[in-house]
């Protein structure tokens, strides 16, 4: 197959490119303290949340946008941006039909009734949460699964306490944006000893032009508690770039669990690199006790540029971190993606596997930190990290960085870059296969270990996700 | 005819690597293709096969009366074409499995047919994979990955026993196999042998041969077929070497 028919079989329409004609709310473009000012009180916060979000602000007007990743792009204009736009409720208790209408179609169960029954969704539709599914169910297991809006009002010294404990408003520039002016996002907090009953998961969709998405999300799993949480993500096509800039924190406390995987897919953008979301994402989690494990798992097919390093911080003893992700570029995307494991416990252990795939005119980078402290004796690391190219225009990077301060600890590095062949195509294609077909499953065997992560309705998802991705008219 | 090559003439880089073939399979018939190294017996397989990389300047192939050479290499499988490759390649995180059921939803498709399910594929792949002396976690390994030489001819023959294609090219489906694995690879292609179903099994060495009764011999030189004769004519090339039955041939 020659480069032509393969770039033809990558490129495809985007299915959740469709924009909801639905009556907004929204602020003018631009932001100062004004702004800031006007979502707190639109939320009614309390005076310590209103004080965070200002101190925010004003770190984040020293501070620069960041340019070390492996990605280009044209200024943003953050004065020409919408903070704030929120569909208009038709009253207190009812839900827009065309809000219901918009989730169906993207595939997200907003009915309890729902196939996928075992699944409590939170749905984010620009800057608010619409809706909440089996509230009731969680919280007979004393489980909280709200907006997060809805927490600072119902639990505000669970907020007040976690948040920015594990991203603090300074941490980087983007974060320092959120914490200034999120707008919604999940809470959830898990209590001791309880194992969450549904998967809960989030669906983060924008809608309204040039409106940038600032979603927070906090999850708390108390000791020997258990969380599995996902995270869909969709906008419609639009030439102008929006900004996506969240911040996800998760607390671990002694021997909990927290697995969390992410399916983005925004729009990427068109073939020319039209368009499509700027993904600016700070995701952290504390393993704040001992024997505490967070896994990250992530499927990432969609924006236009990613930047985006979900972390563990291994702080209690015995605890563990794991990231497993699976990032695919085509057209003109670019993803610097990674993670970071920060080692501060004894024996420790984290491993890390990253699976690249670039196609077309796409750049893909893996950036991947694992330090370990003096203290953290006995600490181990296992990275694997594997490139796919799939023809002659794409690149693939590796940007490892390893910093060892203790003697006792392990840290082991895999790294591989390899193309889809001609012989493996030609292969597929001599026992009947159509191209198409043939390279969805290459690249699928190449993301085998990473799909074995995913809770198992998710994984189906993720690989029908990217086999659309991967479809197209091939000549 | 199944088989029929007419005059095929074909060009690798510039230089001509067939010239003028003709060779004619019927159904129900094992055909044998010997030669010395670098006379296109590959280069025959793979362009009836439609790997890119070869220039056909002239002649026809029909497969029944498909033309074979215009079509795409998945059609050319779909219409009953199967190639047992030299050099299988690997395909790492996809199981044997996987890949088997893959490659007949898709040629169940190209016929029309619903695909076959779940459970009667396992069974049917077990028994192959039984009948060709493969170890039972076989299956769940990913496609020739890690594989030994001979567990790859061997997987070769499992996906033709599974796929039953109508006419098979096995290219040199016996290098680097000890007599035990050549008499399995063998039995596979005799459990396939029907009346409806032609081989064509490209070799260097008689030693298969024995195992699997051609019903013609072809000694290809020149870039044509320079001797054809019945299944004796490969006891005299390895008693006397290519000179000796390519003595006062065309080429």
């Amino acid at each position: 197959m020659s480069t032509t028919e393969l770039d033809a079989a990558l490129s495809q329409a985007y299915e959740a490119g469709f924009v909801t004609d639905i009556e907004t709310e929204t602020l003018p473009p631009g932001l100062d303290e004004q702004v800031i000012e006007y979502i707190s009180a639109k939320k009614n916060e309390p005076e310590f949340l209103r004080q965070w979000r200002l101190d925010a602000f004003r770190r984040w007007q020293t501070m620069k946008e960041p340019h070390w990743a492996h990605v280009r792009y044209e200024p943003i204009d953050y004065q020409g941006l919408i903070y704030y736009a929120a569909p208009k409720r038709r009253s207190e208790t009812e839900i827009d039909p065309k809000l219901l209408e918009t989730y169906e179609k993207l595939g997200v169960p907003v009915h309890e009734r729902a196939a996928l029954a075992g699944v409590a969704v939170d749905a984010v539709f620009d800057s608010v949460s619409v809706l909440t599914t089996f509230k009731d169910k969680l919280s007979e297991a004393g489980v909280i699964f709200c907006p997060i809006s809805e927490a600072v009002q119902k639990y505000p010294e669970l907020v007040q306490k976690y948040l920015g404990s594990v991203v603090p408003p300074g941490d980087n520039f983007f974060a320092a944006l959120n914490s200034a002016v999120f707008s919604d996002g999940s809470f959830v907090y898990i209590p001791k000893g309880v194992r969450c009953p549904l998967e809960l998961s989030t669906y983060f969709r924008i809608n309204t032009a040039r409106t940038g998405q600032f979603e927070r999300t906090l999850i708390i799993a108390d000791e020997g508690s258990y969380v599995s949480y996902l995270e869909g993500c969709t906008a419609p096509m639009r030439d102008e770039h929006q900004l996506h800039a969240a911040v996800v924190e998760l607390i671990a406390l002694e021997g909990a669990e927290i697995r969390y995987s992410t399916v983005q897919n925004w729009y990427p953008g068109d073939e020319e690199g039209r368009g499509g979301v700027y993904n600016f994402v700070t995701k952290r989690g504390l393993c704040a006790g001992r024997g505490a494990k967070i896994s990250w798992t992530q499927v990432e097919t969609g924006s236009a540029i990613t930047w985006k390093y979900p972390s563990v911080i291994l702080k209690g003893d015995d605890s563990v971190g794991e990231f497993y992700s699976v990032a695919l570029t085509r057209g003109r995307q670019q993803a610097d993606t990674g993670t970071k494991m920060i080692h501060l416990g004894r024996n420790t252990r984290s491993t890390i596997v990253s699976k690249g795939i670039a196609a077309g005119h796409s750049q893909n980078a893996y950036r991947g930190l694992v330090r370990i402290n003096p203290g953290a004796s006995g600490a181990r690391n296992y990275t694997q990290c594997d490139s796919l190219l799939i023809g002659p225009h794409c690149g693939a990077h590796t940007f490892p960085y390893i910093e060892s301060r203790n003697p006792r600890a392990i840290v082991e590095h895999e790294a591989s870059t390899s193309r889809v062949s001609e012989e493996q195509l030609f292969y597929c294609r001599q026992r009947g296969i159509d191209p198409e077909r043939a390279v969805a499953l290459i690249v699928g065997g190449f993301c085998k270990d990473v799909f074995q992560k995913l809770p198992l309705e998710f994984a189906v998802e993720a690989g029908k996700l990217l086999e659309v991705s991967l479809e197209g008219s091939v000549g | 005819m199944m088989l029929t090559i007419r005059n095929l003439t074909v060009a690798v880089e510039g230089r001509r690597i067939l010239d003028g073939l003709d060779l004619d399979i019927a159904a129900g018939e094992v055909h044998a293709l010997m030669g010395p190294n670098g006379a296109g017996k590959s280069t025959l397989a793979n362009v009836l096969a439609g790997r890119e990389g070869y220039e056909v300047l002239e002649g026809k192939a029909l497969l029944d009366d498909q033309d074979l050479l215009t079509m795409e290499p998945e059609a050319r499988a779909q219409a009953g074409l199967f190639l047992s490759f030299q050099h299988p390649v690997e395909i790492p995180g996809v199981s044997n499995l996987q890949f088997l059921r893959t490659a007949l939803d898709c040629l169940r498709k190209a016929r029309g047919e619903a695909p076959l399910d779940s459970a009667a594929l396992l069974r049917a792949a077990r028994e192959a994979a039984q009948v060709l002396g493969l170890p039972a976690d076989f299956l769940k390994r990913g496609v020739n990955e890690g594989f030994s030489g001979g567990e790859k001819k061997r997987n070769e023959i499992l996906q033709m026993l599974l796929l039953e294609p109508r006419f098979v090219i096995l290219d040199e489906p016996d290098s680097g196999l000890d007599v035990d694995a050549l008499k399995l690879v063998a039995a596979g292609v005799n459990r396939l042998r029907r009346p409806d179903r032609a081989f064509l099994i490209i070799t260097h060495y008689p030693r298969i041969l024995e195992y699997v009764r051609p019903d013609r011999v072809h000694v290809l030189h020149g870039g044509r077929i320079a001797r054809s004769g019945a299944a004796e004519l490969a006891h005299q090339i390895e008693a006397g070497g290519y000179a000796a039955v390519l003595e006062g041939s065309v080429a």
